[in-house]
């Protein structure tokens, strides 16, 4: 395993905050990831509420008209 | 149908996920050279190396693409390079917190491994205006499938070039010289790279899903507005 050349250990005060950056960054992207595919749920289910909708009125027009 | 058995592997990604935060911080021992900061290594080398095997993944379902010529096979190829993308983003912040903390600098324009990650990334990232810069919807796939194997196939001789050029400054992790990687540190490093194969595989699973259910909910909408012959409706019975 090769290691970066002339980089001492940082103490873990310092080193701490880039390790928890890194990982912070990590869970930032999921969440945001999430939330965006949360918004295209909430909008497919709007759209399936408007087709549902749309559904029964032709239903009931189609009922109306006498055979 | 692309929903099916999103649930278990769901929770087998955030169990997967859990384990290995745990074995990277209460089992791993400490790099003799870098020290703690060594652990950004467990997040940032098995997103690399899942973002590429995606990419490349992506090329081999463009293939069956433009063999079958069966739309599943694009739509599978987009989310494939999609999410191997967004893990290419969290590739590149992650690598440069790291190198800002062990060389001082947020990017090193000399080391190969970065740059042709970052040439990587951006060819891909070119796939989206690429793409919808085409608007007939049958060449658009048939182009992108093209430009995915092409791509799909620069990824491996991209890493084989790197592997040549022989750095002395980015870390070899599996190179035999040297000893490679301790025995704890391995199975800590294979278990983050199954969390992130998992979790590449869900979020996949899960931007299909989305993407069947809105395709599906586009046909009834197409469906509906068409002129129903003789009145009667073409929407199946609803079944509650």
């Amino acid at each position: 395993m090769l290691l970066p050349l002339g980089a001492p250990a940082l103490p873990l005060d310092e080193a701490g905050k880039y390790v928890a950056g890194a990982y912070v960054v990590f869970v930032v992207l999921l969440v945001v990831y999430v939330a965006i595919m949360a918004a295209k749920l909430q909008r497919i289910e709007r759209e399936l509420r408007e087709v549902a909708a749309i559904a029964e009125e032709r239903k009931g027009e189609t009922e109306e008209v006498p055979a | 149908m692309y929903g099916k058995g999103l649930k278990p592997l769901s929770i087998a990604t955030v169990a997967m996920i859990a384990v290995s935060l745990s074995l990277v911080f209460f089992y791993a021992p400490l790099d003799g050279d870098q020290g703690f900061i060594q652990k950004i290594f467990y997040l940032h080398v098995p997103l690399a190396m899942t973002a590429l095997v995606g990419f490349i993944v992506g090329g081999v379902f463009a293939i069956a693409h433009l063999r079958t010529n069966n739309r599943k096979w694009d739509a599978y190829s987009y989310v494939a390079i999609h999410i191997s993308v967004i893990f290419g983003v969290a590739v590149l912040i992650t690598g440069a917190i790291w190198a800002k903390a062990s060389w001082g600098h947020w990017w090193v324009w000399d080391e190969p491994t970065l740059v042709s990650f970052l040439i990587v990334f951006l060819m891909y990232a070119t796939y989206y205006p690429f793409r919808y810069a085409i608007e007939d919807r049958d060449r658009q796939a048939r182009y992108a499938s093209v430009f995915a194997i092409t791509a799909g196939a620069f990824v491996p001789l991209n890493f084989m070039a790197v592997r040549m050029a022989q750095s002395l400054v980015h870390p070899r992790v599996f190179a035999t010289s040297n000893g490679g990687l301790p025995g704890e540190m391995m199975l800590t490093f294979l278990c983050c790279l199954a969390a992130m194969a998992l979790l590449w595989v869900t979020l996949v699973k899960f931007e299909l899903t989305a993407k069947s259910a809105s395709g599906q909910v586009k046909r009834l909408r197409r469906a509906l507005d068409a002129p129903a012959p003789g009145g009667s409706s073409r929407i199946a019975p609803e079944v509650s």
